[in-house]
């Protein structure tokens, strides 16, 4: 069964976490539940809200929506894959 | 409030096992596998090629002053492998040829072994240092990977990398 489809009104998407932001938190996958015409600002404002290690992430911090680097205005969609970016330290 | 924690780890998957050899250029590769640079050099071969720059990044044995013992490579795979597609193929573009190979190294790895390697072969030297220096620097500014050090005194941390976010937002406008 596919947790990706939300109730109408509403959106699911799939967050990751990588490297340090997943040992802050503690979790390397979740599915979150969002209003309509949420954008990754708002998503992150959310996640920031749940306290303990997310309320240590930093305030900004990288995003890639479908494996592409995105912006805070971007505007999610049902479905979507949001990955939270630690700086990047390939090579 | 609970939060569900998906089961899968797809995203760490080892995308470069399901890519497989491909006889198209440029050729990329995110992978577990070690890098051989020969076999590397091999993808890039061309009778009309005068030139052949072939880099390593290597884990070297002390950092800021720590001493290292190994290094363990975290990639988003999925997004890392597409990144990287995207960095060979600029790089082709920068060298004007598509004779362009890269492959990144995840997983743990000790002193003196490739975390990454490119080739590039061209008609002449230029083109071929160009290219090779593309996807290098590209790969530190904004590929998706992460690196974690182990230290001989048995601690180990995250090293502190780019945002590729604010990179971008500095890097000249990419060749299409």
């Amino acid at each position: 069964m596919s947790l990706l489809r939300g109730p109408p009104g509403r959106l699911k998407v799939t967050v990751l976490l990588f490297a340090s932001y997943r040992e802050l938190v503690g979790a390397e996958s979740l599915t979150v539940s969002l209003p309509r015409s949420t954008t990754v600002g708002t998503l992150l404002a959310e996640l920031r809200r749940r306290g303990g290690g997310w309320a240590r992430l930093p305030t900004a911090p990288a995003v890639a929506v479908n494996r592409s680097y995105s912006r805070d205005a971007t505007e999610l969609a049902d479905g979507d894959e949001v990955a939270l970016i630690p700086p990047v330290a390939g090579g | 409030m609970t939060i569900p924690v998906a089961s899968t780890v797809r995203h760490r998957a080892e995308v470069g096992e399901q890519r497989g050899v491909r006889a198209e250029m440029p050729w990329w590769e995110v992978t577990a596998a070690p890098i051989d640079p020969a076999v590397l050099r091999r993808r890039v071969e061309g009778p009309g090629n005068g030139a052949v720059s072939l880099f390593l990044g290597v884990v070297r044995n002390v950092n800021e002053g720590r001493r290292v013992r190994a290094v363990e490579y975290e990639a988003y795979g999925e997004m890392a492998s597409e990144e990287l597609g995207r960095i060979v193929a600029e790089a082709a573009a920068v060298a004007g040829t598509d004779q362009v190979a890269a492959v990144h190294r995840v997983g743990r790895l000790g002193v003196g072994e490739a975390s990454m390697a490119v080739a590039v072969s061209s008609p002449h030297r230029a083109d071929a240092f160009a290219g090779a220096r593309h996807v290098i620097e590209e790969i530190k500014r904004r590929l998706p990977i992460w690196k974690r050090e182990h230290y001989v005194d048995g601690r180990s941390e995250w090293l502190s990398g780019t945002d590729p976010t604010t990179a971008a937002a500095r890097a000249p406008e990419a060749p299409s």
